[in-house]
């Protein structure tokens, strides 16, 4: 076989065309556009009157009881908080390692972080008993001098989401400041005045583009360790317990394993969605796609291998309650769950393995989509099974949540779809000037040097060249 | 504090000021359970009912596993090969343990769980926002969550002019347990702080512990040594904070007294005396 190294963009690809596309994919929504958007928002409404429900009755509607105190909610709080990390992933990691396919896909990437983070926000919300004093969680100044309780690791999460929420957030915004110039240059009306105001005067000056270039490589740097530890805290919750199957060793890195994996395949899920509705071709294209599927196949190990030491290390650690309840998880009333969630997670990433499916957009949006079944059965096997069976066995209890509970959690996708789809509208979903970077650089180790001197390396890269390579 | 004290001595941790802890305890109020004694009759749960104001949730919600008894009787059946008459069965109290170092109150979000003085975990409702957390951290499953608000369904006119004066309501949305009579424990102590005297043992009875018809609860001040609980505690080698040998280690049949899940080190405060029996 012969290998034929494929370019992962066309560089001979015009700069004008790179804006066209994309300012084009924010105007004139197609009827599937609305529909889309119609069904999330019933969705959402859904989730309010449940919502509704719950909070007038009480937290019973949702089928929970005394050894299920935790259910549905915590396990789509980790799902969600999991999803948020490969935009961080896609945005800061690759940017520091200089992996520069990530360029035409990180945009939406980082877009679906702050979504599914704004979306697991809600759910520790939904799911205290007096949600009306949420804010007791954090250290507001009370002149009764009442603080929260460090030591709990739902403090920690307080602070861990507001932090990275809000550092996101920021990163996102950052990064699109370039971009919000060239569509406050092309726009009219309402549009003009939003970007005129978000693109911050941006002109695109050799001493922006200095200034730029470093803070959005110091938000990386800071990203990273935060994206990180927020999952390693969320992971506290189970792991600081004393429960079997808990508090286990291994789980922060398995948690961040896993946020990155259902990340990856939600990525991949949008990916096909923005590629095939915005005619991405261009950008969004199969070597990138490729790209991204090895990496998921990657990270599909390392979550494949974390799982294997948790069963490894509770099976030879013959802890009773501990080892009882990985039996019973694989045999017993929730046996279904686990299987499928094992396939989901283990076998079925094989399929990345094969270059014809990687390609093969239909199976690929498939197979992201089990994936991240996978994933959320994950998180569902690490918060039921672990309640209908601690140690002691007269509160031993299988429990599925109501229709309540299932209504909120179904909401929550259809929030989620409902921010992103509203996004895509309003701020381009490809990164304009990364990709324009990116075609440049192709054309540079293409070697056409009419473009820069490619020996002088010191000098700065002029501004004409969309910013070239810091 | 030193390392050594938090890895091998962690309820110690607890134990007062001058041993480098938090806390000077007044008492520490434990019991012991005789289930030799318990007929399981459900008395002591009832009693509790009445003294604690709990919800009566129904059936419905009962199965559900909403209900809110904060003494429950936990029953075992003995010999699987039996049909239910001739089958016998074993019956265990369980309670708020009380934990000397409580898995409970180092995960509740806003402290709503704390050590009182007395060496009790005390709920302070309205500081619970209803997080959960501290009944998934708690082996022996003792934390009621109050899911919905029963004061309507579970007395209706005029039966919450039944309700005990002396302690709250609880509404939806917050979680309670066993305080072991907290209330009774408050009376008794201002009734010795006025009359000047420290508080005798057997002054304090809680509900369940008053009600039972063959005295299998004995509850008491492990801190003064004449008491009652202190003695039982004593003579069945049971010592608070310390990590027990099981009874096989032991190899004293008279030594009947255990604490549920010692293997955890929550150090409980309650000891069970083990049912002796001929046939097992």
């Amino acid at each position: 076989m012969t290998m034929v190294t494929e370019k992962d963009i066309n560089e001979q690809i015009a700069w004008a065309k790179i804006n066209t596309d994309v300012l084009k994919s924010m105007e004139n929504p197609r009827p599937a556009y609305w529909v889309t958007l119609a069904v999330c928002i019933a969705m959402v409404s859904t989730a309010v009157v449940a919502e509704y429900i719950q909070y007038t009755v009480g937290m019973g509607t949702a089928n929970l009881n005394n050894p299920h105190m935790w259910d549905m909610y915590i396990a789509a709080f980790v799902f969600w908080i999991g999803m948020s990390h490969s935009g961080t992933l896609l945005s800061a990691i690759l940017h520091l390692i200089h992996a520069d396919w990530r360029k035409p896909i990180y945009r939406f990437a980082e877009a679906m972080t702050t979504f599914s983070l704004l979306t697991a926000g809600i759910f520790p919300m939904i799911h205290l008993g007096r949600v009306w004093n949420l804010y007791w969680v954090l250290p507001y100044v009370s002149d009764r001098g009442i603080w929260p309780n460090f030591r709990s690791p739902l403090v920690w999460d307080a602070f861990a989401i507001t932090t990275y929420l809000t550092a996101s957030m920021l990163f996102l915004f950052v990064g699109m400041i370039p971009d919000l110039a060239i569509c406050r240059d092309n726009t009219t009306g309402w549009r003009k005045k939003l970007y005129g105001i978000l693109a911050l005067g941006w002109v695109g000056s050799d001493r922006q583009w200095r200034h730029f270039r470093k803070i959005y490589l110091l938000m990386a740097c800071f990203l990273i360790p935060l994206a990180v530890s927020v999952h390693s805290i969320v992971s506290a919750d189970f792991a600081m317990s004393i429960m079997p199957g808990w508090h286990i060793t291994s789980f922060p890195p398995y948690f961040v394993a896993g946020a990155l994996y259902s990340g990856c395949a939600a990525i991949i899920t949008l990916f096909i969605l923005l590629r095939y509705f915005f005619r991405f071709e261009d950008y969004m294209t199969l070597p990138i796609m490729e790209k991204t599927a090895k990496l998921t196949f990657a990270i599909a190990m390392v979550w494949t291998y974390l799982n294997l030491i948790e069963f490894a290390s509770v099976w030879y650690g013959h802890d009773v309650y501990n080892k009882e309840l990985l039996i019973a998880k694989a045999t017993g009333a929730y046996a279904w769950i686990f299987w499928t969630m094992l396939f989901c997670g283990s076998v079925l990433p094989f399929a990345l393995a094969f270059r014809k499916l990687r390609r093969h957009m239909p199976t690929m949006f498939v197979v992201s989509l089990f994936l991240n079944l996978g994933m959320f059965f994950e998180r569902w096997m690490i918060v039921a099974p672990t309640l209908s069976m601690s140690q002691e066995p007269h509160q031993w209890d299988i429990m599925y949540g109501s229709i309540v509970e299932w209504a909120i959690v179904f909401g929550s996708f259809g929030w989620f779809g409902m921010l992103f789809l509203i996004f895509v509208k309003v701020f381009p979903s490809v990164s304009m000037y990364e990709v324009k970077e990116m075609v440049f650089h192709r054309k540079r180790s293409a070697g056409e040097e009419d473009l820069v001197r490619m020996t002088d390396h010191a000098k700065p890269v002029t501004q004409t060249t969309g910013g070239g390579s810091a | 504090m030193s390392l050594d004290n938090i890895l091998n001595h962690w309820s110690d941790y607890r134990k007062g000021a001058e041993e480098g802890g938090h806390h000077d305890y007044e008492h520490r109020w434990a019991m012991a359970i005789n289930l030799d004694l318990c007929i399981g009759c459900n008395a002591c749960s009832t009693a509790c009912y009445a003294e604690n104001n709990l919800a009566v949730v129904g059936k419905e919600r009962f199965e559900k596993g909403q209900a809110m008894h904060w003494m429950r009787i936990e029953r075992y059946w003995d010999q699987q090969e039996l049909e239910h008459p001739e089958q016998g069965a074993s019956f265990l109290p369980m309670m708020c343990q009380q934990c000397g170092a409580a898995t409970c109150e180092p995960v509740c979000p806003v402290a709503a769980t704390y050590h009182t003085p007395d060496g009790l975990n005390a709920q302070v409702y309205n500081r619970c926002i209803g997080s959960r957390y501290c009944s998934n951290n708690c082996p022996f499953r003792v934390r009621y969550f109050n899911f919905y608000s029963y004061y309507e369904s579970s007395w209706p006119e005029p039966m919450e002019q039944q309700l005990n004066p002396d302690i709250s309501v609880r509404d939806k949305g917050v979680m309670e347990k066993c305080t072991f009579c907290m209330q009774r424990i408050r009376s008794v102590k201002d009734k010795a702080f006025m009359e000047d005297r420290p508080v005798q043992d057997g002054e304090m009875v809680p509900a369940c512990a008053q009600s039972c018809p063959t005295s299998a609860i004995v509850f008491g001040d492990t801190m003064d040594e004449s008491s009652m609980v202190s003695k039982l505690w004593k003579k069945h080698q049971v010592e608070r904070g310390v990590y027990q040998k099981t009874k096989l280690a032991k190899k004293d049949a008279d030594l009947r007294g255990y604490r549920i899940f010692e293997e955890l080190n929550v150090d409980p405060s309650v000891m069970y005396l083990e049912r002796v029996r001929e046939d097992i």
